[in-house]
């Protein structure tokens, strides 16, 4: 089971290797997560579809790519078609479940995941897809390490898109009014911000980042319809780790989820991947126990 | 007719109509064996979704777990389990008639005590979580018990277990596995009958109601909490017990432990018939699985995506369920009603009157 | 006469502000006694230390003689010590009897008992406290549609149906209507009298707790300010001044 472990300590360069990769992918784990984190912190809405939507947005590109055309175009439309379906869903679904109980939007959430995973199975069938971006891989240390060119340009995208995000968060007055009604709906609503357009938005923006981290996927590593429910927990994982309205944590999270999976996918094999995921989030979720317990629970 | 008198004739006919439907409809001894299966799902995952308010999604694996250790030890009894299962049922191993039986009534017996260990001690780590958590870490288990158990080649790894061949003609095999499904549906309907009369049910109640009031009045809630994920782990582990002998061939992903098929047909039929009742489970149960074999293999493909519909907009729309609609519209049929004698002293000169 | 609850030298700080300061307090057996205190004064904090929702910091909390600061909260109430809540709660699904009869002591809850029927004369008790507080004809109404002042009244039976030595209620008036709460500090008397409960009340309405307390507490920025019986209290200059907020 552990074959491999001695390698890391024999050639260190696959250290690098892993952690590179790790790293690659992890920036894309955290953009994913940091719209999980926008959806829960403002709307207190567990969203259980996310990685189906990241999903989507992984078949769009590749949708393009069938097209001929370059993969990486498949960013911009991703993003509209997703903060369209995101509005959609928005309306349909999850306007009508935000005030109930927290089991409700998790359960909705989760039919809406199964639908969408179902209809890309019936569309594009079971088949693991890549959007191929047809650049060039570098290498150094005599082919020892390589790095794809694609990987450098996704990662420098998702860092561009979570930096746009924050600006946006910061700077817009959308952005202001997110922030207004996560801090306290109710003072948000007397003060004249619409909640219903703030949480529509909100939802939308959601399915928009995680359509662009779909697309990056789909050009750095897989996509395959079932693929979502592990995204969606990879999410859970980094955003009950690090806790939301915690950008940082939510980004150290997110790399350190890479990192993690690509050495345990490595020493253990691949088949481990997904129980890694999970084993994680268990981890993760008894040691919240843990500190919670710790402080007791202060009841008015 | 009395109300009791009514309801002893529906019980009656009930366990009339299960007991002579393989032989009233042969053909589908299995669909309708199945459809007993649904039902103990449905009633043991309303304990702690309905009646307690922790939502699990997570229960298959109790399933999958009572499942896999009853194959275990019906192999485990007479031959080395780690040959049989690197076979992958190439080797087909005779059982006797008495070594079949034995392994098999062991078997069953164990699963259901192995299953309401495992959900002691998962309960001891995940009963701290409440809310959203619950449902997530609970989920987390039943995917990962299949991963590792798909990763664990001693268990037959991905390519599963062919179950030790039943010593006999098929009808009565089919009819001995209706029959332990019928009868371990009907096990659970009246242990949770008679447990839900005690003080047991208003504990798990004022638990799903407010938990921080509860302890606040001295209710060992971590005690009735565990107790009420085992009885639910018990009777879960029997039914996969019999479903895997009665599928034949047992493996982790689709069998074992199907988290998004019979893991979430369980939430959704509890949800569709009206959670926190005895009865809404049943009927949500019967009508779905009867809905589901007429309507599946018509959807040509589209029946998962009916499936995803189906949930969004019970839960949506339809939340409360039939019983619970029933009870919203006639809230008196259900005892919800002002008392005209206004004190208990009216009360008992009416009994003295008597 | 050992005291029913004696509290000495309790401080809890949360992060950089200090909720209670060297509190120090008593609560004889069978008496009512009251804690008042502006808003933020540290009145709820001191209640949920002894009832065990947080750890203290400093100091220590007998009940009985018993030190009981480092037990959690269902044990404290199994040992007959109980609060209700400032926004009351109760069990909203259920209907009124169904929370009487959940609310009967857990103290020597077996495991045999987890599985019994309630047995009549727990009906019974149930359906005569109901009555005590006015709800018997509504016992079979769910009680979360209750009107507020109702689940109030509903809350407090249910204390008593648990049958503790020392009942701590916060606010017990708070919301609740005018002409309604003479006929509750009526019941709160006789649940001292008749029952046997010693009571330790949080009030901000200070004609309730005049005519309701034997002798009382009052508390100000987290540190106690004044104690005496009500004639005392409500001619002390400092408690006029914090409640004016002349500090």
């Amino acid at each position: 089971m552990f074959d491999n472990l001695s390698l890391l300590g024999l050639a260190p360069v696959f250290n690098i290797q892993l952690l590179l990769d790790g790293l690659f992918i992890g920036a894309i784990f955290a953009l994913a997560a940091y719209g999980l984190a926008l959806v829960w912190g403002v709307m207190n809405v567990k969203n259980l579809a996310q990685g189906d939507f990241v999903i989507m947005g992984g078949y769009i590109a590749y949708s393009l790519a069938e097209l001929g055309i370059h993969p990486i175009f498949g960013l911009p439309v991703a993003v509209v078609v997703m903060f369209a379906f995101g509005w959609a869903v928005y309306v349909l679904v999850i306007r009508r479940v935000i005030d109930r109980d927290l089991f409700t939007s998790l359960l909705a959430t989760f039919g809406i995941a199964i639908v969408v995973q179902q209809t890309l199975n019936l569309i594009y069938g079971p088949e693991v897809k890549i959007a191929e971006s047809g650049f060039a891989i570098r290498s150094a240390l005599d082919n020892q390490l390589t790095v794809a060119d694609i990987k450098l340009v996704s990662f420098a995208m998702a860092a561009a898109l979570a930096i746009a995000v924050v600006i946006f968060m910061k700077r817009s007055r959308m952005g202001q009014a997110i922030r207004a009604t996560a801090q306290d709906p109710r003072a948000a609503k007397i003060m004249g911000i619409d909640t219903d357009r703030v949480y529509a938005f909100t939802f939308s923006l959601n399915a928009a980042i995680c359509g662009a981290a779909g697309v990056l996927i789909a050009m750095i590593w897989v996509i395959q319809p079932f693929y979502g429910i592990t995204h969606s927990i990879r999410s859970f994982v980094i955003v009950t780790a690090a806790g939301f309205g915690n950008l940082p944590g939510v980004i150290i999270a997110g790399l350190g989820l890479g990192v993690a999976e690509q050495y345990s996918g490595f020493v253990m094999g691949a088949e481990f991947q997904q129980a890694t995921v999970v084993g994680l989030l268990v981890a993760v979720l008894v040691w919240r126990q843990i500190q919670q317990s710790r402080i007791r629970q202060v009841v008015q | 007719m009395t109300a009791q008198q009514r309801q002893f004739l529906l019980y009656g006919l009930i366990l009339l109509g299960g007991i002579a439907a393989p032989f009233v409809f042969p053909n589908y001894t299995f669909q309708i064996a199945v459809l007993w299966v649904m039902i103990l799902f449905a009633l043991t995952w309303d304990i702690m979704g309905g009646q307690m308010g922790y939502n699990s999604l997570g229960n298959i694996f109790f399933f999958g777990a009572g499942m896999y250790a009853c194959a275990v030890i019906q192999i485990g009894l007479y031959y080395n389990v780690g040959e049989y299962t690197s076979a992958y049922g190439a080797v087909r191993v005779d059982f006797t008639p008495g070594q079949y039986y034995l392994g098999l009534v062991l078997g069953i017996l164990a699963s259901a005590v192995i299953s309401a260990v495992f959900a002691v001690i998962f309960g001891w780590i995940v009963f701290g979580l409440r809310g959203p958590y619950f449902a997530i870490g609970t989920l987390g288990v039943a995917i990962a018990a299949g991963e590792l158990v798909g990763a664990w080649d001693w268990l037959g790894g991905g390519s599963g277990i062919s179950m030790p061949t039943y010593p006999g003609e098929p009808d009565a095999r089919a009819n001995l596995f209706y029959f332990l499904c019928f009868g371990s549906a009907v096990a659970t309907f009246l242990f949770l009958r008679i447990l839900y009369a005690t003080r047991f049910k208003l504990a798990i109640n004022a638990i799903r109601d407010d938990e921080a009031k509860a302890e606040a009045m001295g209710v060992h809630t971590l005690r009735y909490k565990i107790i009420a994920w085992s009885i639910a782990a018990f009777f879960l582990g029997i039914s996969g017990a019999i479903y895997g002998n009665m599928s034949g061939f047992i493996e982790p992903l689709e069998v074992a432990f199907p988290t998004v098929t019979f893991g979430i047909f369980m939430v959704l039929m509890a949800l569709l018939g009206g959670k926190g009742t005895l009865w809404g489970p049943v009927l949500g149960a019967t009508l779905f699985h009867v809905i589901k074999e007429v309507t599946w293999t018509h959807l040509l493909g589209w029946q998962w995506v009916a499936l995803g519909l189906l949930i969004i907009i019970n839960v949506v729309y339809f939340q409360q369920g039939l019983l619970g609609w029933a009870q919203e519209k006639w809230p008196e049929a259900f005892g919800i009603r002002v008392d005209e004698d206004s004190s208990t002293a009216n009360r008992e000169q009416r009994s003295a009157a008597e | 006469m050992t005291d029913m609850i004696e509290v000495a030298g309790v401080s809890k700080a949360f992060g950089g502000v200090q909720a209670n300061r060297d509190v120090s307090l008593r609560v004889p057996p069978g008496k009512i006694t009251g804690l008042i205190g502006p808003n933020g004064s540290g009145k709820t904090t001191l209640f949920n230390s002894i009832v065990g929702y947080h750890p203290i910091d400093e100091g220590s909390i007998r009940f009985e003689g018993r030190e009981i600061s480092r037990l959690r909260v269902p044990q404290i109430a199994r040992l007959g010590l109980l609060r209700t809540f400032q926004q009351t709660r109760i069990y909203s699904k259920m209907d009124c009897v169904q929370n009487m009869l959940i609310s009967v002591p857990h103290r020597e809850a077996g495991w045999r008992t987890m599985f019994t029927p309630f047995q009549p004369e727990l009906v019974d008790k149930a359906e005569q406290l109901l009555e005590f507080v006015g709800l018997y004809a509504k016992r079979r109404l769910i009680s979360g549609d209750l009107s507020f002042g109702q689940q109030k009244l509903l809350e407090f039976a249910m204390a008593l149906m648990n049958e503790p030595k020392v009942l701590l209620l916060d606010e017990p008036t708070a919301g609740i209507n005018p002409t309604l709460i003479n006929g509750l500090i009526d019941r709160l008397k006789r649940a001292n009298e008749e029952f046997g409960i010693t009571l330790f009340v949080i009030e901000h309405n200070m004609r309730v707790i005049m005519n309701l307390a034997e002798n009382i507490y009052c508390l100000a920025h987290g540190e106690l300010l004044a104690e005496g019986p009500p004639g005392e209290i409500q001619n002390d200059q400092r408690v006029i001044d914090a409640y004016l907020g002349a500090h």
